[in-house]
């Protein structure tokens, strides 16, 4: 047993050594259990407990519950300790309570009434404990509770140094909890001027806590900048002597000078000419000493000197108005992309994106491309790689992006499979964006296609797609390139779907070539056909019938396979068949699906990206002049906007079916408008998730009455506030569905989760969905305050008040042949989605909410429900019977009902769910 | 801001835990799981720096010991290296050359001393004399405070 320090537990030492001599698992688990039975025993019976013993037993249960086991009692005597007047016992009570103790405790009054007492405490070393507590703990009661008296606390001058130290951050900690607590006026300037204070400590915490704050009120902070830069410039120029202690391995006050680089990087450039050139004169001094020989070869003097070095470049790319530093921060971050130490080479690359993209620095990074293509392909960590990506990304231009993209490919053979799908993306969006002969953009993303084929998303090839479709001058190299492609012998389905797209569109354009004629291309395209999934295939039976109109020679050969589409060139004129399949209208122009799809997955790029098209406007996507609307598969966007997702090639401008009649009429941009139809079958779900919020939705609904319950849950480690979710009827559906929501507070803590019921009545039949608005204000990444603000279609369709009715088959059909005018029936024959098997089937359909029922349709093949949706007003019996055909993978669905309303709806909302 | 700090042995288990922004229980278990197998998994000359959920993990080892720390994305990552060498050095000069033992069978010291350290995941104090000076304090009130009783001395409470 090694030497206890200080008084030492001896009882406690003992039980960790049992448990560390424990042979097994189970053993380790007896002891366990054998000490916290001790333990519930003396805390239950013996009342003459000295506080020594309980700091002990509760020291104890500390070490149990971080071995991993959960605790469920002590915490009272926890407590107790608070108010024990040895410090030893408050210390460990502290250190429990920090640990073990949620923020939405119990216990917390008295917590807080504790730590109130210590507070006041005389003793600076009980004020500390105190203080200590609250920074570990934080929560919002603890702000409301101590926000008046810390800021007093920081800045009185009776306050001594090391108590001053801890309720700088302490306070810091509140703000971040509850930054609406705060106001900013009060103390601003008495604590800016703590960055004058002779004691480094506190100006380290201070340095701390006026960089959060001053993000939040910039003008009541700024008072901070002038004296930042005269702390800063005072250590810059200090031998490393001066500052004793505060000295790092010879590098004066590092964490103190990162912090007020990082503090300057809140700011503009300092418009004061004395104050600017100040600063200017401690950048420069911070690169001159990075030539500087090494004091000492220690790593630590390097990392502290360099961490010094990469806060001060981050400054400068903040200002972006001093070229010749940009340049010489480029050189120097030049030298370490060649150097031995990994973390260097990885924090040079990271470093040298953000020099990319300012417009003095750019060609300087240029200076480094063969370099960092070597990086690309010698590294062994892929981390540095994946940055050695960013930066090839970054710095590409149209001077360098043929050589760029070609190494990209390269390396794609061989990279990591963590890094592909991104690099894809990062791929194809340099091709589109410096292309200057649309043959070369082709070219790579086939290549694309051919080399990284599972890692291409829709997104890509729906743009290559868009890009053809809108540049005549390609069309015809498209068509002969890809019918090259398809001939390999080894071709990925992504090929088949651009080939399949593209031939349908512009085959004619290379079928004067023998090689290519229209049979052989229909051969071709049909010799992958038996390969393909069903969405592939779909995409083919559309191109075929594309050729039925291109190439009216081969329509007979197609016709004999191509059952379904046959019945349809049969019974359509020519004239008509022409009109349908007419040549594909040009895609709006607008912003590349590509980035958007980048910039979700990287916020990070984002930023950069809106830098960049701000700032200098730099060659930009051809295809995004207008940046206002959004992606080609997004069906968000709008309805207008014709979608590549839905091949079947709805002329544009029709809305698409699936949303005519729930969003006809209703104004607002509904957030969810992707995927809410996988409510129809089940009652529970998220609704919606990104990477601020999640919110689920569970429904139960009984008779006409439906109760749902929604959960925001908040994904960020910052408070949402003004909360506040609002239900809408929108239109004739207010009285057809009544909704009360019950109010929720307007807070959402920083990763928790709130719930809120919405009952509804539904009066009559409707055909609409109510909507939620939901809005907050919350914190990102970069700290600023941001609103939130989106509608969602909360999930209850109709379906949702039916309730199942078990009937025989002679009833049932009693019942649909008395169901019989046709403003009863609504019917649609629909491809298959999904796999067609009863297992996919049958529990989608019992989860609609009606009766799924068996033995009822002669053919066992079929499937019928019966329901009754319960209103206020009626009861409105209805019958779904649904039919797969299995070899042309089809389905026909049909709905009978009382109500004509209810059988359109029905149909539109359930055969998207096959 | 460094959301969390996690000691852990060669063997994977965890010595220290100390969290800055709340996670749960469920969270935190999942984090520790994932960043020791992702850790031990990586080679000594590989970087000390990786991405993780919308963190950066800046971590070290020294002897059997595993030092790691989540910083958020603009924080700066030489200086938590430091932060980690830092309070490892303090651990070595109250320890006198620490070892794994004593963070286990002093492990409300090891916290102390972090508090002393670090505060609502920012540095509070980066002299180690300054540090030292209140973990000594701290030590010196205990004894003046601490009653040795009997069976305490042997091990019986």
């Amino acid at each position: 047993m090694p030497a206890v320090k200080g008084d030492g537990m001896r009882g406690l030492a003992v039980f960790i050594s049992d448990i560390r001599n424990c042979k097994s698992k189970e053993a380790e688990l007896k002891r366990i259990n054998k000490e916290l039975a001790n333990i519930r025993s003396k805390f239950k019976g013996d009342k003459t407990l000295d506080g020594y013993q309980k700091k002990k037993y509760v020291c104890k249960l500390l070490f149990i519950f971080l071995l991993g086991n959960d605790i469920d009692f002590g915490h009272m005597e926890a407590v107790n300790l608070l108010s024990s007047n040895k410090y030893t016992e408050k210390q460990i009570g502290y250190l429990f309570i920090s640990v073990l103790i949620e923020a939405n405790s119990d216990l917390m009054k008295l917590i807080v009434q504790a730590i109130r007492n210590d507070l006041t405490s005389r003793n600076p070393v009980h004020v500390n404990l105190a203080l200590q507590c609250i920074s570990n703990i934080g929560s919002r009661d603890m702000a409301e509770a101590f926000c008046t008296d810390l800021p007093k606390l920081l800045v009185s001058g009776d306050t001594i140094d090391f108590v001053k130290q801890s309720a700088a951050l302490c306070m810091l900690k509140l703000f971040r909890t509850a930054p609406d607590i705060f106001q900013p006026g009060d103390y601003a300037s008495r604590i800016v001027h703590l960055l004058n204070d002779s004691h480094m400590g506190v100006v380290t915490s201070a340095a701390s806590l006026i960089e959060a704050l001053s993000k939040k009120w910039p003008e009541e902070y700024k008072g901070s900048v002038p004296l930042a830069i005269s702390r800063l410039s005072r250590i810059i120029t200090a031998t490393y002597t001066d500052l004793q202690d505060y000295t790092y391995y010879f590098v004066p006050a590092p964490w103190l000078c990162t912090k007020l680089l990082r503090l300057l990087q809140n700011y503009p450039p300092p418009d004061d000419p004395s104050n600017k050139a100040r600063l200017l004169e401690c950048l420069e001094g911070i690169l001159n000493k990075a030539q500087d020989a090494p004091k000492s070869k220690k790593v630590q003097h390097s990392n502290a000197k360099n961490a010094v070095l990469f806060e001060a470049i981050a400054l400068i790319i903040h200002m972006d108005s001093e070229p010749n530093l940009l340049v010489r921060a480029c050189n120097q971050l030049g030298t370490f992309l060649s150097h031995r130490e990994t973390n260097l080479r990885y924090l040079a690359l990271e470093s040298m994106c953000l020099l990319a993209t300012s417009e003095f620095s750019h060609d300087a990074v240029k200076k480094h491309q063969e370099t960092i293509i070597n990086s690309l392909k010698t590294e062994r960590d892929v981390s540095v790689r994946q940055r050695a990506v960013d930066l090839l990304y970054a710095m590409c231009d149209r001077s360098n992006a043929n050589e760029i993209v070609a190494e990209m490919l390269a390396y794609l053979e061989t990279a990591d499979y963590s890094i592909r799908e991104e690099m894809v993306l990062k791929v194809a969006i340099l091709a589109e964006k410096y292309a200057t002969d649309y043959t070369w953009y082709v070219d790579v993303i086939l290549k694309l296609i051919r080399i990284a084929g599972d890692y291409v998303s829709e997104e890509v090839w729906y743009r290559v797609i868009q890009i053809v479709v809108n540049r005549e001058d390609v069309q015809g190299y498209a068509a002969k390139t890809v019918f090259e492609a398809l001939q390999r012998p080894a071709c990925h389905e992504n090929m088949v779907k651009v080939g399949g797209y593209i031939l349908g569109e512009f085959g004619n354009l290379i079928a004067g070539d023998q090689r290519s004629s229209p049979q052989i291309q229909f051969e071709l395209l049909h010799s992958k056909f038996h390969l393909c999934s069903i969405g592939t295939r779909c995409l083919l039976l559309t191109t075929y019938i594309k050729f039925c109109n291109l190439f009216p020679e081969i329509k007979n050969n197609i016709q004999q396979r191509a059952v379904e589409y046959l019945q349809m060139s049969k019974v359509a004129s020519p004239d008509v068949l022409a009109t349908i399949l007419e040549e594909m209208p040009p895609f709006a122009e607008k912003e590349s699906s590509l980035l958007a799809k980048l910039k979700k997955s990287k916020p990070q790029t984002e930023e950069t990206e809106n830098v960049e098209k701000e700032k200098k406007a730099r060659p930009q996507a051809v295809m995004s002049q207008d940046a206002g609307s959004s992606s080609l598969v997004d069906l968000d966007s709008s309805a207008e906007v014709s979608s590549l997702a839905d091949i079947f090639g709805q002329p544009a401008g029709v809305p698409s079916a699936n949303t005519s009649t729930i969003s006809n009429g209703d104004e607002v941009n509904i957030a969810n408008l992707a995927d809410y139809l996988k409510f129809v079958c089940k009652n529970n779900g998220v609704l919606y998730e990104d990477d601020i919020v999640q919110i689920g939705c569970k429904l139960e609904a009984r008779t006409n009455l439906a109760r749902l319950g929604m959960f925001y849950g908040n994904k960020t480690p910052h408070i949402f506030t003004d909360f506040n979710p609002i239900v809408t009827c929108p239109g004739s559906l207010a009285v057809q569905l009544q909704a009360q929501a019950k109010p929720v507070e307007p807070q959402v803590g920083a990763g928790t989760q709130v719930q809120q019921l919405i009952n509804f009545v539904c009066v009559q039949e409707f055909h609409k969905l109510p909507i939620v608005n939901i809005k907050f204000r919350y914190t990102d990444r970069t700290g600023s305050s941001q609103n939130f603000d989106k509608n969602f279609y909360l999930p209850l369709f109709v379906s949702k008040f039916f309730e199942p009715t078990e009937m025989a088959s002679e009833q049932f059909f009693t019942r649909w042949k008395a169901l019989g005018q046709p403003s009863q029936e609504c019917q649609k024959i629909f491809p298959a989605k999904y796999p067609m098997e009863n297992a996919v089937v049958a529990p989608k359909l019992a989860g609609i909410g009606a009766k799924l029922l068996s033995d009822v349709d002669p053919n066992p093949e079929n499937y019928v429900c019966a329901g009754i949706i319960n209103t206020q007003t009626q009861q409105i019996g209805t019958l779904i019977r649904l039919e797969p055909n299995k070899h042309a993978k089809m389905y026909r669905l049909t709905v009978r009902s009382s109500k004509d309303t209810v059988v359109k709806h029905l149909v539109e909302i359930l055969a998207d769910q096959f | 801001m460094m959301q969390y700090m996690l000691l852990f042995s060669r063997q994977g288990k965890l010595r220290l835990q100390k969290w800055y922004t709340a996670f749960s229980d469920k969270q935190k278990k999942k984090i520790c799981r994932e960043l020791i197998t992702q850790i031990l998994a990586r080679k000594p000359k590989m970087c000390a720096f990786l991405e993780y959920k919308d963190t950066k993990v800046v971590y070290k080892r020294y002897a059997s010991l595993y030092f790691c720390c989540a910083v958020e994305e603009n924080d700066n990552e030489l200086i938590t290296l430091e932060v980690i060498h830092r309070y490892v050095e303090l651990l070595d000069k109250y320890f006198g050359s620490v070892c794994e033992l004593d963070i286990i069978f002093n492990f409300e010291k090891a916290y102390f001393i972090l508090d002393e350290f670090l505060l609502a995941g920012e540095i509070q104090e980066t002299s180690k004399k300054q540090v030292l000076k209140a973990i000594a304090a701290q030590d010196l009130i205990q004894e003046e405070e601490t009653p040795q009783g009997f069976f305490e001395d042997h091990g019986l409470g």
